[in-house]
C-alpha cells in the first residue's frame, strides 16, 4: 500500500548564494529521500503517467524497483526507453507530462519522477553505467548528424540494435543544446553530459565533432561515398530570431544563443577560459521561454541586476514553473505585459536602453493564448546596458541547400512524417530541425522512433 | 587533433600555418573559411581559408596576432596540433558557380590588403586555372609588411603593389592604385573583390561606386559558433540583417553599412585587451 506522507522536498542551494555560483542549484534526493518518495507511488493499474512520457517509460515499475532499493533493476528499466535519466531528469518538463497526470496530483502532490529519475540516472552513472545485454554487429553503417538530444537517443537504440553508428556534430563539444544552451547551474556538464554520452560510445557509437554535414562533408557523400546506408538529421533548432525594431544592431544587443553559448560551451565565465562577455551593470532579457530563463539567471550570476521582458502576462510564460520560480528566488526582476519597441544607444553606438509599451491582453489567437494589444500613449523606458533577445530560433537552411530532394516547409523546418521519413530515401530527421524549438524529450522520442523506421528501412532493403 | 606540417613567419606578426585536416581540404573552395581552437581553453576564431591542396590533405590559414588566441595559435610550431579545425564554412565565392564561358570572359581585379592578401590568393588561383584573367593589388603600409606576394605574382595576370610610403610598389592607397588603373591605364573590369581591414574595404567601395564597379566584399566579422547558432556576425546589408556565416562571407559591398560593422567589430575590444595584458603577465613568450 502506498506511503500517505507529503511529497519528500528536495534541497537546493540557498538562493542568495547560488545567484552568485554556477554550481547545481538542485541537489537531489539522497538514497534514503529516493526510497521514501518512491513508497508514495500508487502502482496504478493503469498508469497515467507512462502515457504522458514522450518516451514511455515504464514509471511504476522503477519506482517499485526504487523503493524496494534495487538500484540496479531501477536503472535498467529506465534504460529500455531512455538512455539519458540523468539529464531528462533534470531538465523534462515533469509537470505537464508524467508528474501533471499522476492520480496523487489531483487532491494533492504528485509524485517527484523528475527527481526519481534523477536519483536512479545519476546512481547508474557512479556505478558503473547501464551497462547493456550483449549486441550482435550486422555490419550496416548509419550516420547521425548532431549530438544533441535526438541524435544521441538514435544513435543509442541504432546501436543496440547492432547497427554501427557514427555521429558527426558540428561543435567542438557533444551533447548539442545540452552543452551550448542549457546552464551548468541547471545541468552539469562534466559531472551528468559528458559522463552520460560516456555511457552511450560504450554500446559502440563513434563520434566525429568538428564536421559540419552539409559544408564538411554533404549527406549525399554520406550515402553514396561513405557507405552509410541510412542518415538520420539531428541538427536542432538554427538561427536567432530578433525582433526587426531599430537599434537591434547596437554594441550590447546579443542573442541568447550568443549570451549562452559564450558562458556554457566557451565557458566564459571561468578565468581561465579565453573568450569574452559582456554582461554590463543592467541587463533586459526579451522573452518568456526556458531560454529565457536560462539566459537571464547567467546574467544575474554574472553580476548584472537581470529582468525579464514579457509581452504576455505570468499566466502565458511559456518557461517551466520551476524555472521561473528559481529565478523569482535569485532575485530576477519580471516585467509582463511590456514589449519593447526600440533598442537606445549612446553616439558611440552603444545600448543605453529600450523604449516599451504596455501591453494588455485581448481575444485567444490561433495558439488559443491571448493576444497582447498594444495600451496606447504607455510609452516608457527601461535603462540598461545590455539586450539579449530570446525569441526562438528559425531553420537553419544549410541541408536543405545542399541535398537532393530534401524537402522543408514554409517555415524552413524539414518534411517528415510520424516515423521522421524525409522525402529523400534513406534520410530520417527529428527534434528541433523538424518541429522547431521544442523540448530535450520530445526530441529523444523523436530520434528513437526514427531508429526503429531506420531499423526497418534497411532491413527492407 | 589537427597536425601543423608547416609554419612560416610571413612579416612582423603574420605567420603561415598548414594544417592537415583532410576532411576540410576535400570540401574547401574559394571564399569559405573556417573556426580554429588552439585548444580546451581557446576561443573559436574565424580565419578564411588562405589555400588547400586536395591530394595532401592540407589546408592552410594566415594569422596575424591581433589577441590572446592568435598570439597562442602562433606559439605552436611544426608537429604540434591544435584541438579544433572545422569547416570549410560559409559560402564560396559566386564565380565558382559560373560556367567556363563565362569566366574565360569576365575581368577581376582583386584588391587585397594587409592580412587579407591571403585569403585572395586561392580565388585568383582557382580562376587562373579556369582560365580567368585576374589583376591584383596587394597593398600594405610598407615593404616589410607585404604578404604573399611571389605567390600572387604565379596566378594573377598582372600583380600591382601599392605602400602607404612607397617603400614598394606604386606609392599611395590601394584606392588611388584603382583610380591610376582605370583613369591612366583605361583597364576596364566587371567586378572587383576587395578583401582586407574593414576600413580599406569601405574606401574600396566608395572608389569603385564613382565607377559603377561591382565590388564584393568578405567580411571578418566576430563569431562565437559560425555555422549559423549565435547571430554574433549580423551586418546589415541593403537595410536587412544578414548572418555573415550563413549569408556571407561575401556580401556586395555597396550595399553594406561598414560603419556599423566596424563598430560592431569593436564590441569586445575592452575584453580582449585585459585578456592580452593578463596573457602576457602570464607568458613572457612575446
Amino acid at each position: 500500500m502506498a506511503n500517505k506522507i507529503a511529497r519528500v522536498s528536495v534541497r537546493e542551494q540557498d538562493p542568495a548564494v547560488r545567484a552568485t555560483n554556477f554550481e547545481e542549484v538542485c541537489y537531489g534526493y539522497n538514497a534514503e529521500e529516493a526510497q521514501l518518495e518512491a513508497s508514495r507511488c500508487l502502482n496504478c493499474k493503469n498508469p497515467r503517467c507512462v502515457a504522458a512520457c514522450p518516451v514511455n517509460i515504464n514509471i511504476p515499475a522503477f519506482i517499485h524497483s526504487l523503493a524496494e532499493g534495487d538500484f540496479a533493476k531501477a536503472s535498467a528499466i529506465i534504460a529500455e526507453d531512455s538512455s539519458l535519466p540523468s539529464i531528462c531528469g533534470r531538465v523534462c518538463p515533469q509537470e505537464t507530462q508524467c508528474e501533471g497526470s499522476c492520480i496523487l496530483g489531483i487532491k494533492g502532490e504528485p509524485v517527484a519522477i523528475g527527481k526519481l529519475e534523477r536519483f536512479v540516472g545519476d546512481w547508474s552513472l557512479d556505478n558503473g553505467g547501464k551497462g547493456s545485454a550483449e549486441i550482435t554487429p550486422n555490419g550496416k553503417r548509419v550516420a547521425v548528424i548532431g549530438s544533441g538530444p535526438s541524435g544521441l537517443a538514435c544513435a543509442f537504440d541504432l546501436a543496440k540494435m547492432g547497427y554501427d553508428v557514427t555521429v558527426f556534430e558540428a561543435l567542438h563539444k557533444l551533447g548539442g543544446v545540452l552543452v551550448y544552451g542549457i546552464p551548468e547551474f541547471r545541468l552539469p556538464k562534466q559531472k551528468i553530459v559528458a559522463r552520460e554520452i560516456e555511457d552511450l560510445s560504450r554500446v559502440g557509437v563513434k563520434f566525429e565533432t568538428d564536421v559540419i554535414v552539409g559544408r564538411t562533408i554533404t549527406i549525399d557523400d554520406l550515402l553514396d561515398r561513405e557507405g552509410f546506408s541510412a542518415v538520420f538529421i539531428g541538427s536542432g533548432a538554427g538561427l536567432p530570431r530578433f525582433m526587426g525594431i531599430e537599434g537591434e544592431n547596437l554594441n550590447g544587443v546579443v542573442s541568447a544563443n550568443e549570451f549562452l553559448t559564450r558562458a556554457n560551451l566557451m565557458r566564459a565565465y571561468d578565468d581561465e577560459y579565453d573568450t569574452p562577455i559582456y554582461v554590463g551593470k543592467r541587463v533586459a532579457v526579451v522573452g518568456g521561454g526556458n531560454v529565457a530563463m536560462d539566459a537571464v539567471r547567467t546574467a544575474k550570476r554574472l553580476g548584472a541586476e537581470a529582468t525579464i521582458i514579457y509581452r504576455r502576462s505570468e499566466a502565458e510564460l511559456p518557461a517551466r514553473r520551476e524555472e521561473v520560480h528559481h529565478a523569482k528566488e535569485e532575485g530576477i526582476e519580471f516585467r509582463m505585459l511590456t514589449n519593447p519597441t526600440r533598442v537606445n544607444g549612446d553616439e558611440k553606438g552603444w545600448v543605453t536602453g529600450l523604449s516599451c509599451v504596455e501591453m494588455e491582453l485581448g481575444e485567444p489567437d490561433e495558439s488559443g493564448r491571448r493576444s497582447p494589444v498594444v495600451k496606447q500613449g504607455s510609452d516608457f523606458d527601461i535603462p540598461c546596458d545590455v539586450v539579449i533577445m530570446a525569441l526562438g530560433t528559425s531553420p537553419n537552411p544549410l541541408l536543405k541547400s545542399t541535398t537532393r530532394g530534401l524537402e522543408t516547409n514554409r517555415r524552413g523546418c524539414i518534411v517528415a512524417d510520424e516515423n521522421g521519413a524525409t522525402t529523400r530515401e534513406g534520410v530520417f530527421a527529428g527534434g528541433d530541425a523538424v518541429t522547431g524549438a521544442a523540448t530535450v524529450i520530445l526530441a529523444m522520442g523523436a530520434g528513437r522512433r526514427a531508429a526503429k523506421a531506420i531499423d526497418e528501412y534497411i532491413k527492407s532493403k | 587533433m589537427f597536425k601543423i606540417v608547416e609554419k612560416r613567419a610571413l612579416a612582423d606578426n603574420i605567420y603561415l600555418l598548414r594544417i592537415e585536416a583532410p576532411r576540410v581540404a576535400q570540401s574547401a573552395l574559394p571564399g569559405q573559411f573556417v573556426i580554429v581552437r588552439v585548444d580546451e581553453t581557446g576561443e573559436r576564431v574565424p580565419l578564411t581559408i588562405a589555400d588547400y591542396d586536395k591530394a595532401d590533405g592540407t589546408v592552410t590559414i594566415v594569422i596575424q596576432t591581433i589577441g590572446v588566441s592568435t598570439r597562442k595559435l602562433c606559439t605552436l610550431e611544426v608537429g604540434d596540433s591544435i584541438a579544433d579545425f572545422a569547416g570549410p564554412l560559409g559560402n564560396p565565392s559566386e564565380f565558382v558557380h559560373l560556367s567556363a564561358e563565362e569566366l574565360r570572359s569576365r575581368r577581376y581585379l582583386f584588391v587585397a590588403g594587409g592580412v587579407g592578401t591571403a585569403p585572395v590568393y586561392p580565388q585568383v588561383k582557382w580562376l587562373s586555372e579556369h582560365g580567368c584573367k585576374a589583376d591584383v593589388i596587394i597593398g600594405a603600409k610598407t615593404a616589410s609588411m607585404l604578404i604573399y606576394t611571389s605567390e600572387m605574382e604565379a596566378v594573377a595576370e598582372n600583380l600591382y603593389i601599392a605602400t602607404d610610403d612607397g617603400s614598394a610598389g606604386f606609392k599611395g592607397m590601394v584606392t588611388a592604385k584603382i583610380k591610376d588603373l582605370i583613369d591612366n591605364e583605361h583597364k576596364s573590369y566587371d567586378e572587383c573583390v576587395a578583401i582586407g581591414p574593414m576600413i580599406m574595404m569601405k574606401f574600396v567601395t566608395l572608389t569603385t561606386r564613382e565607377y559603377s564597379l561591382p565590388t564584393t566584399v568578405s567580411l571578418n566579422a566576430l563569431m562565437v559558433d559560425g555555422t549559423g547558432m549565435c547571430g554574433a556576425c549580423r551586418v546589415s546589408v541593403d537595410g536587412k540583417t544578414l548572418f555573415t556565416c550563413v549569408d556571407g562571407p561575401e556580401f556586395d559591398g555597396h550595399k553594406v553599412d561598414f560603419d556599423e560593422a566596424m563598430r560592431r567589430q569593436a564590441m569586445y575590444r575592452r575584453q580582449e585587451g585585459e585578456a592580452t595584458e593578463k596573457h602576457n603577465h602570464h607568458c613572457n613568450c612575446f
